[in-house]
């Protein structure tokens, strides 16, 4: 397989999660969505150091990327919960306190 | 000058205001918590005190009569003291040493004011027994006596100014003695007495000042016998006449005599320093205080121009015959004595002003003056101390109104009393008629002289005012001691005094017996030569011609004296036959007063031939007019103290609205050109800034719009940013 | 410089002025609950520089020295031309000052113990007040002068408007604004000066001065040295205070509590007499010569003036404070007469004032703090309940007189005589017409002794306790000091001579 598949498997995935961050109502399909730009950034790191010489490098980054995405997720699953706690919604439109 | 004093001698002249003070050290702080609350201790100090006076006044007796007896501890190696610098190196003239100046003059004075002192001390042990303030009195009163001792001493005037104000607060505190007093009835009378008493003498005092500036000005010196050198090259350089300044300052120095000795106008006080007790009046009156003014007159006599004498002959002889007739309405026991002190007053200044031009007998009124001074102290002590003796007697009842017959309740106090009434009335033999006599001598010789009008004036007062003098001292003794009793509770409690308080009554009263001259002793009974003038002034009675002691060195005759003396030079014979005459005539007016007086005393008031009432009547105005003394005392209030009050209060207004309301005012000037400046600020200047941060505010609300808060539209907005990046990118 | 100052190092002056701000910042270190302990250190922030003053007077400072003595000096801001030394020391003149300041600020710290809202802070402010008045006494450089003089304000307008009386908010801002005024007026001057000769050292303007040497323009047909003088003269005449700036003097009195008021009497307005003497006639000698009868008229209005307010009167206080204003007129006309009593009797009468004057209003004080009124009308017979307080009153009120006997009499004897010998015989109307004010002093202090202490007792006053041994510890040095004074003058004349001498000296160039 060329590289322009794995690349055009990783923008759909990036496309896909952008929308699903900008259009979802529910702040929890936005977190997906950040799984799957995580994942599609992870995609391109893999096919990258396959085309490359095969060395280590993309992996040891692919390994960073998914550690790194469970512990956001993990903040992310607090903070949701507290802006729960604090405004009684988890929808993305309703918390606007940032605009303050 | 041949034989100066011993160290002894100077030590001693010391000690002589020394111990009152230590005395007043001692008993302002210890004094209560000693036994009898320590009188015994500045009374037993008074006593070394008139030993030691008495003793140097017998050494200048003894130098007297062939050598002038003068001592300056300045050119004698006594005691001297640098006052105003000792460490620095200063020319005479800037720095004032004080020394202790003793001649004939000062040694009787000293021993008048530490004998009668003394007594003073002794009889207010009696007197003032059971005093809330006894402890006080004491110390106080022995201050009063330093004070006094130590202007006699002084030789120079800026010291004797001092002792001279000194006096003035002592005796304001002993005429205040009540004013503490809660069970004194007259407890507000005494507060304000004292006052009035400091505050009148110090009117004269700043004039005394004001004339020693003058002094010191053309001088450089206080010192008295360089000032009379001085004054004596100061006339001579001026042809024998005084120059005008020295008339103006010798006018200001009697103005502090003015105000010490109660003459007029500047009496006022002294009848009222009356509410002190009676101890006190009587060393006012008699030793201190007032004789200070006397005693000034006599120490800085060269100084003072023929003008300035006849103003004090003026103004002697009006105090004299004005008091004089007060007190004669006068009820109250002691108030007669007051207005007979101030009379007796006006006599010495009298006297002291005509010998400027008594022509037979040089400078007599000189010395007549200074020894009515010391004559009058014994006896006008006397009749105070009597006084104070009766009022006990009476359990402090003071209306003569209220006495009578008192005679055989208090037989030593009336002997006493009486004596002294002769003496005062200056009856032969007693001493008051050795001074007297030659003051109406001396008047008499002014008059002969044809000295101008002063001098018929002066004679005309002083013989009327020593008629008066004697009707209404007997007129005290008549109503007082003889009679029916008019108050019969009073009289039968009356009581003779305490013996310290009747031995000081004797004692006094052999000394106005006595204290003229001793002529019990020398058998010249009528002879002119007292043991006063053998101090200060040696007269030969045969040729006229005199010799002065007081200032050693001073030819009064080259100066305010030089009118007698040209009169002499010119005439010798017709001028000692003037001599003589005075003498004779002034012999005769003086029994001729005297007899004047007693019969209309004895008219009046003993044999009751005369209705006082009916009198009184008859003069209508004139009489209410004395027996108010002449208004003075209200028109001294209407115009000077008014007039006070009323600048002052003027004058706090001007401070108050005028000065400070310039102040407050620049202040609301600059308060209300701080509001312009706040209003120009609030609107002009700082209008501009806030239409600076208007317009950015007015962006930034337009920019604010797209600021949603909203994360979903952020990253939108992120991404269609980075589409738009990516297509520049790409089709540039 | 080394010409004009005897240069021996000496630290004891800097030591004097600055250990009460030592004890200032030891203050504030306690906690302010520790009163007793605060007053501790208060007392013994004063007591040292009396102990250190009281060793100078009788020890270091030599008599019959030319010049100043226990200098010292250090340069303080250098700023290319611009320099400012810190340089101290002291004649004969400003001893007996200094002595007098450590003296009336240790008495301050007892006579404290009544003021009301007393606080930690007061103390404070107390020591640096005590800290400033001593250095603008030592100060030999201009500049250093001024700081010193601006030190001392801000403190005096805190102990009057925080712990003062009821109207105190009014009387500070006056008193701060008066002084400010003056102040201003003294900087324009120096500032001028400087510009002119470029030097803040004292010594060497006078020396300027007495050479005739400022070159600076004339102004709206003025001379340079006409204006320097008057704008110094208006700085100082404000503190003396002299007629018509007075008006701060009887509100600040008033309303200050009494040991500042002891203070204000006592050294404050000597500062404007000191300042006279040391900071304006002898620098511009020539334009002082020129004004000195006006000069000798504002003192003599001052002294009549002052003692007619005074006597019109009903507040026990403000009489005293106006009689300040009338006493201090006699140090100008002394000044004025450019004659050496006259000088001696000012330099005295200045010292005479600061103690019999604190001893008035610590007097005032302690009727004050029994009856919390002080109307004059409303005592009577006080006398009675208090026999012991009426003496020291008597003693304080008549050294203030000028009896003899105490201090007042010999300096305005010496100034009066001295006046009249004044080589401008104006001068003698000026001596007559301010005798009147010597009666008035009478009148004014008998009349009120009289409506206070004698008479019949008003029953409210009746259970007052006499003077407590505090207000005695107070109030004893100061009229010891009136009676040894008046007794022996040469313990301040002797030292003050050859500083007069000088002085006269740098006045009257032809003499």
């Amino acid at each position: 397989m060329a590289l322009g598949a794995y690349i055009g498997v990783s923008a759909a995935l990036f496309a896909l999660g952008l929308i699903c961050i900008i259009s979802r109502r529910n702040i929890l399909y936005v977190l997906f969505g950040v799984e799957m730009i995580l994942n599609a950034a992870s995609i391109n790191f893999a096919a990258f150091n396959r085309f490359n010489g095969g060395g280590l490098e993309g992996r040891v980054f692919v390994v960073f990327i998914i550690i790194l995405a469970a512990a956001e997720s993990a903040i992310a699953l607090a903070i949701v919960l507290n802006v729960y706690h604090l405004m009684k919604t988890v929808k993305p439109s309703e918390a606007d306190f940032l605009r303050e | 000058m041949d034989h100066p004093l011993t160290s002894l001698d100077w030590n001693l002249l010391l000690a002589v205001p020394a111990i009152p003070l230590a005395a007043f050290v001692v008993q302002i702080f210890f004094g209560r918590h000693l036994p009898r609350k320590g009188d015994w201790l500045p009374t037993a100090g008074m006593f070394v005190v008139m030993c030691i006076t008495v003793r140097m006044l017998f050494v200048a007796l003894g130098a007297a009569g062939h050598e002038p007896f003068f001592h300056e501890s300045v050119h004698e190696g006594g005691p001297v003291f640098g006052w105003f610098y000792q460490a620095a190196e200063k020319a005479d003239g800037l720095n004032l040493v004080a020394g202790v100046l003793y001649d004939g003059l000062g040694a009787a004075m000293l021993a008048v004011v530490g004998v009668v002192s003394f007594f003073v001390h002794l009889f207010s042990m009696g007197y003032m027994k059971g005093d809330r303030r006894y402890h006080i009195f004491f110390a106080n009163i022995s201050l009063f006596t330093f004070a006094m001792l130590g202007l006699v001493l002084s030789d120079n005037l800026l010291f004797l100014f001092i002792f001279w104000e000194l006096m003035g607060l002592m005796s304001y505190l002993l005429i205040g003695h009540f004013s503490h007093d809660p069970d004194s009835p007259r407890i507000k009378q005494a507060a304000a007495a004292c006052k009035k008493a400091f505050l009148t003498t110090r009117v004269g005092d700043t004039c005394l000042l004001f004339g020693m500036a003058m002094f010191y000005y053309h001088f450089q010196t206080f010192q008295f016998s360089e000032m009379w050198r001085l004054a004596a090259e100061e006339v001579a350089r001026n042809g024998g006449e005084y120059p005008t300044w020295m008339t103006v300052a010798g006018l200001f120095v009697f103005g502090g005599t003015v105000g010490k000795s109660a003459q007029f106008p500047l009496h006022i006080w002294l009848p009222d320093a009356m509410e002190g007790p009676t101890p006190v009046s009587a060393m006012i009156h008699a030793a201190t205080m007032v004789a200070a003014g006397v005693f000034l007159l006599g120490r800085t006599f060269p100084l003072l121009s023929p003008e300035v004498l006849q103003v004090v002959t003026v103004v002697g002889s009006v105090t004299a015959l004005f008091a004089a007739t007060i007190g004669c309405t006068i009820n109250d026991i002691k108030g007669v004595l007051a207005y007979s002190t101030i009379s007796q007053l006006g006599f010495m200044v009298a006297a002291i002003g005509t010998a400027g031009g008594a022509v037979g007998t040089v400078g007599i009124g000189l010395v007549a003056g200074l020894f009515h001074m010391v004559t009058h102290a014994f006896f006008k002590a006397c009749l105070f101390l009597s006084a104070g003796s009766v009022i006990h007697g009476c359990h402090h009842e003071q209306d003569m109104r209220k006495m009578g017959g008192l005679r055989k309740k208090m037989p030593l106090t009336f002997t006493a009393m009486l004596i002294c009434t002769l003496a005062i009335a200056g009856t032969p033999l007693f001493s008051g008629f050795y001074s007297k006599d030659k003051i109406i001598a001396s008047a008499w010789e002014v008059v002969l002289g044809h000295g101008g009008w002063t001098g018929p004036f002066a004679l005309v007062c002083l013989a009327l005012a020593a008629m008066l003098t004697t009707f209404y001292m007997f007129r005290l003794i008549f109503m007082t001691f003889f009679g029916e009793p008019r108050d019969q509770h009073i009289h039968d409690h009356a009581h003779e005094s305490p013996a310290p308080m009747v031995i000081s009554l004797l004692a006094l009263a052999s000394l106005g017996l006595f204290g003229g001259k001793m002529w019990a002793m020398d058998g010249d009974v009528l002879g002119k030569h007292t043991w006063f003038e053998s101090l200060t002034w040696h007269v030969d009675h045969e040729t006229g011609e005199t010799e002065q002691f007081l200032y050693p060195g001073i030819d009064l005759t080259q100066m305010n004296i030089a009118s007698a003396a040209e009169a002499r030079a010119h005439d010798p014979e017709h001028t000692a036959h003037i001599g003589h005459d005075a003498h004779t005539r002034a012999l005769i007016v003086s029994l001729g007063v005297l007899l004047l007086g007693v019969i209309g005393a004895v008219l009046f008031y003993l044999l009751r031939k005369i209705d006082p009432a009916r009198v009184t009547a008859r003069l209508g105005r004139v009489y209410t007019t004395i027996a108010n003394k002449y208004y003075i005392d209200e028109i001294v209030d209407g115009s000077v103290i008014r007039g006070t009050m009323v600048l002052s209060r003027t004058q706090t207004w001007i401070d108050e609205n005028i000065v400070d309301g310039l102040v407050l005012l620049m202040g609301r000037i600059h308060k209300a050109f701080g509001f312009v400046c706040a209003w120009i600020d609030k609107n002009i200047v700082d209008g501009l800034v806030n239409l600076v941060a208007g317009v950015t505010q007015v962006c930034g609300s337009v920019v604010r719009m797209l600021q949603t808060g909203r994360i979903q539209q952020y990253v939108s907005f992120a991404v269609a940013g980075g589409i738009l990046l990516a297509a520049l990118h790409i089709l540039s | 410089m080394d010409s004009l100052l005897k240069l021996s190092e000496s630290t004891i002056l800097t030591w004097i002025t600055f250990i009460p701000l030592i004890g200032m910042a030891a203050i504030l270190c306690v906690p302010r609950q520790n009163m007793s302990l605060i007053k501790g250190i208060a007392g013994l922030a004063t007591f040292i520089p009396l102990v250190l003053a009281t060793m100078v007077y009788f020890g270091d400072f030599q008599t019959g020295a030319n010049g100043y003595q226990l200098v010292q000096s250090l340069p303080w801001i250098t700023a290319g031309e611009f320099q400012v030394n810190y340089t101290v020391g002291i004649d004969g003149l400003s001893l007996p000052l200094v002595w007098l300041t450590t003296l009336l600020m240790f008495i301050a710290v007892p006579a404290s113990e009544t003021v009301p809202r007393l606080s930690k802070a007061y103390y404070a402010l107390l020591l640096m007040l005590g800290c400033g008045i001593t250095g603008v006494f030592i100060s030999l450089d201009y500049f250093l002068f001024y700081v010193f003089w601006e030190v001392m304000l801000l403190p005096m307008y805190f102990l009057i408007g925080i712990w003062g009386g009821p109207k105190r908010e009014y009387a500070a801002i006056k008193f701060f604004l008066y002084t400010l005024a003056g102040s201003v007026l003294m900087l324009i001057a120096l500032v001028a000066m400087y510009l002119d000769q470029g030097t803040f050292s004292i010594p060497e303007m006078m020396a300027i001065g007495k050479a005739g040497a400022w070159t600076g323009p004339e102004l709206l047909g003025m001379s340079f040295t006409t204006w320097a003088f008057w704008f110094l003269f208006i700085a100082f005449a404000i503190k003396i205070p002299c007629f018509p700036f007075h008006t701060w003097l009887p509100d600040a009195h008033v309303q200050a509590p009494t040991p500042i008021s002891v203070i204000l009497a006592g050294i404050l307005l000597k500062l404007g007499g000191y300042g006279l003497i040391r900071g304006c006639f002898p620098i511009v000698p020539d334009a002082f010569r020129e004004n000195a009868y006006v000069l000798g008229v504002l003192g003599v209005i001052s002294i009549v003036y002052g003692a007619y307010v005074a006597l019109g009167q009903t507040d026990f206080k403000r009489m005293v404070a106006y009689s300040s204003v009338s006493h201090m007129g006699f140090v100008l006309l002394g000044m004025a007469a450019l004659t050496e009593w006259g000088m001696n009797g000012a330099a005295l009468q200045m010292f005479n004032h600061g103690t019999s004057s604190a001893a008035c209003f610590l007097i005032v004080g302690v009727i004050y703090d029994r009856a919390h009124h002080r109307d004059l009308n409303a005592f009577g017979g006080v006398a009675q309940p208090m026999p012991r307080y009426w003496a020291l009153a008597t003693f304080g009120f008549f050294a203030s007189l000028g009896l003899p006997g105490m201090a007042g009499v010999v300096s305005e004897a010496m100034t009066l005589v001295g006046a009249f010998q004044s080589a401008d015989t104006r001068f003698q109307l000026l001596v007559l017409i301010s005798c009147l004010g010597v009666v008035l002093t009478a009148a004014y202090i008998l009349w009120a002794l009289q409506r206070v202490f004698l008479g019949p007792l008003n029953e409210k006053y009746k259970d007052y306790p006499d003077i407590n041994g505090r207000e005695v510890f107070s109030l004893a040095p100061l009229l010891f000091l009136c009676l040894v004074l008046g007794i022996f003058p040469f313990y301040l004349l002797d030292w003050m001579d050859t500083s007069v001498i000088e002085l006269m000296s740098l006045l009257n160039p032809g003499s």
